[in-house]
């Protein structure tokens, strides 16, 4: 493509044609404001409506040789262009979008969740506001509160990226601009509370929302009031992809993990025990590799008996679908009611590890389930969604009490003054805290399959276990949203496995089972793009989303090689639990306590 | 949240798309409305049926005299797209409503021309004749509903009322009581 020369500030630069002005004065490293432009809200997908115009300039070159102001987001380079960032006019203009954005906004920042994650905040600071001329009407929406997320639509801005992530990438559908005008916001269709609404959960709009007005609904309160009574024991585990993510607030780099000094932090905040969901991510991979070695020989005897691949694969259950992931668990039970005898009937880790807590450890250390408190730390806000689901809660005692995301622990953290990187490194308790490096890889798009198939490997081959680098099945790594492999299991018997994050690419893997159901023997699907890592509950990635990602995917696998096991079934707590409680995979205990059903649940 | 006070056509039954009982006069609604959807031929793997979108609801509408939720509802399931998506398009014209109709509609010009010439004196002695507010719910026997409405192009004849397709112009408070009393008495007789 040709390039163009512009002007901008009185300094030439050259773009390939199709540019925005923004993207010419990043190069020249001018820094024009921004308010909805995001130029990454999930999978690559830009959101530039250009509704905010926070971003105005000076520009000639677009209608003709006129000076006229033009949203740099979204207006493309022309040839000889000149454009001014800072002239009195572009200046003037900005701060009066400024003022006017503010002057429709509830000025309680001090309260407010997003209090210095705001990125409204930041361009008041930065422009150096100090009084807002303009008082006039404000809009006024009741807060919408959910067992996972909660809006207070007086705080949108309109920047629409929650709509655009919603649509475009995860094809939920459940948020759309509504009214016009004035009192225009974006909501669920007819208003409805998100809770009835087609929302999954998934968290990718409280990823994006620059303002407090989609974040998480939090549960620090209840989890501390639990550590404070003394007649509570309280245990917390830790998912995969927290370890690497927390770093970041508290002076690590993007992606390194800090598992030891999360630990010692999690023991001095008062935890009685620090376990790990990596142990129940060990625990599901027995069940569902188990379920998936069950289904794959089934499918082998009806093709044998003379049955037609599609017939064997519909009478096997084939392709099995993962199950850890609730966000994906709720846009199947509203998008694709058809196929809901193909996933994994296995809890997800969070849910295992609660239901083995509440039973067999509260056994072993002689305290009734209603006094043993579990809480978890997730990347993720369809966790608590889950927690919540009345199936979690055997007798009404729930097997998950309270579930609290990165972002909030880091909160709880602060508060209470303990600061990461002051910790030494500790172990997790034991026997919830062991587990393997396919536990671990559970954090990022891929691990779920991989660990399955290092253990499926051994169930398939008499015990022997994969050696040296046949461990690594490097054929399902990396972000790509959809990924598809043949992966040999056993001498002469080849898998077609898929892999894909983000409930977009989710849904065209699923219109390919639906179109052809012999394609795939075994999928694995997470919710957010690029798996936990990017979960709705993570740390806000300031910076190139991207590369956050691919980061906090090296640290996931750093940690993986770290570990002297790295397959799931050889984690001694694991065959320890099996020997002393289970008895084997798919046995009718484990059915009972690990795995579930799946329902229809058309919501709108 | 605010505006989700919409009501069920014929009042009876409260969902949509053939799993829930109506009435047999909305359900003969909903086989109109689905005849009209099928001439179009939409396909659900192609984008572009979302443009049809207006086009049906415009037709929802006239079967229905509104496009409550239900309505809604159907329409998405219809053309294989979210709810969302066409609540967001209903909200935004202001010709497509979510409440119900009266059986008369009264409309008042507030234009500038009408509303120096009074007009809004004839809409609040309507408002107080009728029990109702304008631009909300229809009186309760369901005969009127009441509105506002910005210039019909008849100045001249400032101020200015319409019933229904029929324009009254010169309107006094106690004309469009009138008129009113009228029909309330021609409906008493059928």
């Amino acid at each position: 493509m040709a390039n163009i020369t512009i002007t901008i500030n009185g300094k030439k630069v050259e773009v390939p044609q199709g540019s925005t002005i923004l993207d010419a004065a990043n190069k020249l490293n001018i820094h024009i404001p921004t308010l909805c432009y995001c130029p990454d809200v999930g999978c690559g997908v830009a959101n530039k409506p250009a509704s905010c115009r926070l971003c105005l300039v000076e520009a000639t070159g677009i209608r003709g040789p006129r000076k006229i102001l033009a949203p740099a987001c979204a207006t493309p380079v022309a040839p000889n262009m000149e454009v001014w960032t800072n002239s009195a006019r572009a200046m003037k203009a900005r701060r009066t979008v400024l003022e006017l954005l503010l002057s429709d906004h509830p000025q309680n920042c001090l309260t407010c969740a997003k209090n210095q994650e705001c990125e409204l905040q930041k361009l008041a600071a930065e422009f150096g506001i100090r009084e807002i001329s303009y008082q006039g009407e404000r809009n006024s929406y009741p807060v919408d509160e959910s067992a996972a997320i909660m809006r207070d639509l007086s705080k949108c801005v309109m920047c629409r990226r929650c709509e655009t992530v919603c649509n475009k990438v995860q094809t939920v559908g459940a948020l759309t601009g509504n009214g016009r005008g004035f009192p225009a916001k974006v909501g669920t269709a007819s208003m409805i509370p998100l809770a009835d609404s087609s929302c999954t959960f998934c968290g990718q709009c409280v990823n994006v929302c620059p303002v407090g007005a989609i974040v998480g609904v939090s549960y620090t309160k209840k989890v501390m009031a639990a550590i404070h009574d003394p007649k509570k024991t309280v245990v917390v585990q830790t998912a995969p992809a927290v370890r690497v993510a927390i770093g970041q607030e508290f002076g690590f780099k993007p992606g390194e993990p800090v598992t030891g000094k999360l630990v010692a932090a999690l023991r001095m905040l008062g935890f009685d025990k620090v376990f790990d969901t990596d142990f129940s991510a060990d625990l599901t991979i027995m069940e569902e590799g188990n379920e998936l070695v069950g289904r794959v020989k089934k499918y082998l005897e009806l093709t044998k008996a003379g049955k037609s691949a599609a017939d064997a694969q519909k009478e096997a259950h084939l392709p099995i679908l993962t199950s850890c992931c609730p966000g994906w668990i709720n846009f199947l039970e509203h998008h694709f009611p058809d196929l809901l005898d193909i996933p994994s009937s296995c809890k997800s880790p969070q849910q295992m590890f609660g239901a083995v807590a509440k039973s067999y450890y509260a056994e072993k250390i002689g305290v009734k389930p209603e006094d043993l408190i579990v809480v978890s730390v997730m990347p993720c806000q369809a966790k608590k969604y889950e927690a919540a689901r009345p199936e979690f809660a055997p007798g009404g005692v729930k097997d998950v009490d309270y579930v609290i995301t990165t972002r909030e622990l880091v909160r709880l953290l602060r508060e209470a003054g303990i600061n990461l990187a002051n910790r030494d490194d500790e172990d997790y308790d034991s026997p919830l805290g062991e587990s393997t490096g396919a536990g671990v890889i559970f954090g990022v798009t891929g691990g779920v399959l991989e660990a399955a198939l290092r253990s499926v490997y051994t169930m398939l081959n008499d015990g022997k276990n994969l050696s040296g680098d046949a461990i690594n099945f490097r054929a399902v790594r990396g972000l790509d949203g959809v990924k598809e492999a043949k992966v040999e299991v056993a001498p002469g018997l080849a898998v077609n496995v898929a892999v894909c994050s983000g409930l977009g690419n989710a849904r065209k893997v699923l219109d390919m089972v639906r179109a052809d159901r012999t394609r795939f023997q075994a999928i694995e699907i997470m919710a957010c793009p690029g798996g936990c890592i990017n979960g709705g509950g993570q740390p806000y990635i300031k910076g190139d989303r991207a590369e956050t990602l691919q980061r906090r995917m090296e640290g996931i696998y750093a940690e993986d090689a770290g570990k002297p096991i790295r397959l799931s079934h050889e984690n001694p707590d694991i065959k320890k639990l099996y020997a002393e409680y289970l008895g084997q995979p798919g046995s009718e205990k484990a059915h009972h306590l690990l795995h579930t059903v799946y329902h229809e649940n058309k919501r709108d | 949240m605010s505006d989700t006070n919409t009501t069920a056509p014929e009042g009876n039954g409260t969902a949509c798309c053939g799993c829930k009982k109506f009435s047999s006069a909305a359900e003969a609604k909903f086989a109109e409305l689905d005849a009209f959807i099928e001439t179009l031929g939409l396909d659900p793997a192609d984008e572009r049926r979302r443009g049809r979108l207006i086009q049906i609801l415009h037709r929802a509408q006239h079967i229905f005299g509104y496009l409550p939720r239900e309505v809604q509802q159907h329409v998405a399931e219809k053309m294989a797209i979210p709810e969302s998506a066409v609540s967001g398009v209903v909200s935004f014209y202001n010709y497509f409503t979510t409440k119900p109709k009266g059986k008369h509609v009264i409309n008042v010009c507030l234009g500038t021309a009408c509303y120096v010439k009074g007009s809004e004196g004839v809409l609040r002695e309507l408002e107080r004749v009728l029990g109702i507010e304008a631009d909300t719910n229809p009186t309760p026997d369901g005969l009127f509903s009441l509105g506002s409405l910005r210039c019909v192009g008849a100045c001249g004849l400032a101020p200015v009322m319409l019933v229904d397709d029929k324009v009254y112009g010169k309107i006094t408070p106690a004309a469009a009581v009138k008129v009113v009393n009228e029909i309330k008495a021609k409906e008493a007789q059928a």
